[in-house]
């Protein structure tokens, strides 16, 4: 019997037993937050899984799978243009970051032997901010608006954060140049405009699946137009994605068609769009897992199981997490979390200078797993934080955490790090500053 | 002898295709070393971006995705001609 292992054993016992016996069952405020932990996770569950997480996944597998990233990175090669180095290092965290884990290595190799410290903060920087699923949920849960400015600010102050580092390095970076990078890019398998084809069915799909009511009273624009056929739009793009499969990925068009009218048929026999579109993403599955034409097809399954295994946890505990911390609000639903809602406001409320700052230091700090942001500044929008400072979150947070910090520190060196570190800070400030003002 | 070098540190798909080397070495019974490379400041010496990345011999045959089976299969057993 070895005697630390039991001992171990022990201490986990007092713990729970401690935990067991002080819990605080008879206070209002920890039932409260109880209730609404169980709350929120309900709400994910039944509007964010289905009609949004699953596609957005399938989404982040075409990434992965089809779309040539090789392609991308001979723009960040020591002989490309600088504008050019700067706007793709802006935008391509889109395609690149799909996994947080392949930023680290880009950066450090655009830094050491492609086009320079500038692209690769600007691109270190804007990655993990600006990747598609990240996107998608905070439109979808913080709003339009505030995905829109978190893309924009992300792309904006990616780029100028870049050129504010060379500049003040510029010397460094003049001495070195003798070393370079020969990329290699493997032939394309088939024409871009194919697989931007079959991309792009998948994202109006789940962009029409997704579209939110109109405010109500508002029954003649345009927007109200598209919500109240969005099943027949979302339909449309649904047949079109058959296609897709039929033409671009070559599936056998028998399995298509078996596949098509399953989800056709849930569709008729059920009331809830919830039915066909577990149907589709199950027959998507089994067509494409049981493919023998071309591996690839199998390839982009098997790559969305891996998303979805990656991420769903880590999503689930920072919803769990965060319902219980603080709170449950949406739709008419309002309950409080174990934090007081002054403590918040006081801290992260309005628009001030504090606030701003020091939601942008926090983020800039703290680690937050994919996406787990996102019910984050939900909860904290709830309880009283400004929509300034939980912008200034956002943008400070997902790309910086003290863990990456230490690894870009080994890259770049401490002094560089700080100096990042800071402008990263000063920029969401001012943004989060600008932002709440509007 | 082939020696394969796997560039990558710990992404999902880094551990992968170190397994699926391995997989390979062992079915095809090929006599072969395995390293792998974790330290970010070497990828670049071996020309790797996106991770993970696969040198067999000295030759960098693809980097930022798993390769099929088959394919790794075919660059194993024929190093010295490894274009498919």
């Amino acid at each position: 019997m070895e005697i630390r292992k039991e001992l171990k054993i022990l201490g986990w016992m007092i713990v729970l037993f401690l935990a067991a016996f002080f819990l605080p069952v008879e206070s209002t405020r920890f039932n409260t937050a109880v209730a609404a932990t169980f709350d929120l996770v309900k709400w994910y569950a039944r509007e964010h899984v289905i009609l949004c997480l699953l596609p957005a996944f399938f989404i982040a597998g075409v990434i992965s799978v089809f779309v040539s990233q090789a392609a991308v990175i001979k723009y960040f090669g020591a002989q490309a243009k600088k504008w050019v180095a700067y706007s793709v290092a802006a935008v391509s965290g889109t395609i690149l970051a799909v996994c947080s884990c392949t930023i680290l290595p880009l950066f450090t190799s655009i830094h050491r032997r492609g086009a320079g410290l500038g692209p690769a903060i600007a691109f270190l920087y804007s990655g993990p901010a600006i990747n598609i699923l990240a996107i998608i949920l905070t439109a979808r849960i913080l709003g339009f608006e505030m995905g829109l400015a978190r893309t924009i600010g992300a792309v904006a102050f990616s780029v100028i954060i870049g050129i504010a580092m060379s500049l003040i390095y510029h010397k460094e970076e003049k001495a070195k140049r003798e070393e370079q990078m020969n990329i290699m890019v493997p032939p394309e398998k088939r024409p871009m405009w194919q697989t931007a084809f079959h991309f792009f069915t998948l994202v109006l799909i789940l962009v029409f699946a997704n579209w939110g009511r109109p405010a109500s009273g508002d029954s003649q624009s345009l927007w109200y137009l598209l919500w109240a056929n969005k099943w027949y739009i979302t339909s449309v793009f649904a047949v079109m994605l058959a296609f897709s499969l039929i033409f671009i990925l070559r599936i056998n068009w028998l399995h298509v068609l078996g596949a098509v009218l399953v989800v056709a048929l849930s569709a008729f026999v059920s009331s809830s769009p919830l039915i066909p579109m577990v149907a589709g993403v199950a027959t998507l599955s089994l067509i494409t897992l049981l493919d023998k034409n071309d591996e690839e097809n199998r390839q982009w399954t098997l790559s969305t199981w891996d998303f979805a295994k990656q991420i769903l946890p880590l999503l689930a505990l920072g919803v769990i997490i965060a319902g219980f911390l603080l709170g449950s609000s949406h739709d008419n639903t309002k309950l409080a979390g174990i934090i007081p809602n002054e403590w918040i406001s006081s801290l992260v409320g309005g628009n001030s200078l504090f606030s701003n700052l020091f939601a942008s230091i926090v983020g800039a700090f703290m680690y937050f797993a994919t996406l787990t942001e996102v019910p984050i500044i939900q909860g904290l929008l709830a309880s009283g934080m400004g929509k300034g400072p939980a912008l200034a979150l956002l943008l400070a947070g997902p790309s910086l955490s003290l863990p990456n910090m230490l690894v870009i520190r080994g890259v770049i060196g401490t002094q560089k790090t700080i100096v990042y570190v800071t402008l990263v800070v000063v920029m969401a400030t001012i943004s989060g500053l600008i932002y709440g003002s509007l | 002898m082939v020696e394969i070098k796997i560039i990558g540190n710990n992404c999902p798909y880094c551990i992968k295709l170190e397994k699926l080397c391995r997989e390979v070495v062992a079915e095809n019974q090929i006599e072969a070393t395995i390293e792998k490379i974790t330290d970010l400041n070497e990828f670049g010496k071996y020309g790797v971006m996106l991770t993970p990345g696969l040198v067999v011999n000295g030759r960098l045959l693809t980097q930022g995705k798993l390769p099929l089976k088959h394919t790794l299969v075919h660059w194993l057993t024929n190093p010295q001609n490894p274009s498919k």
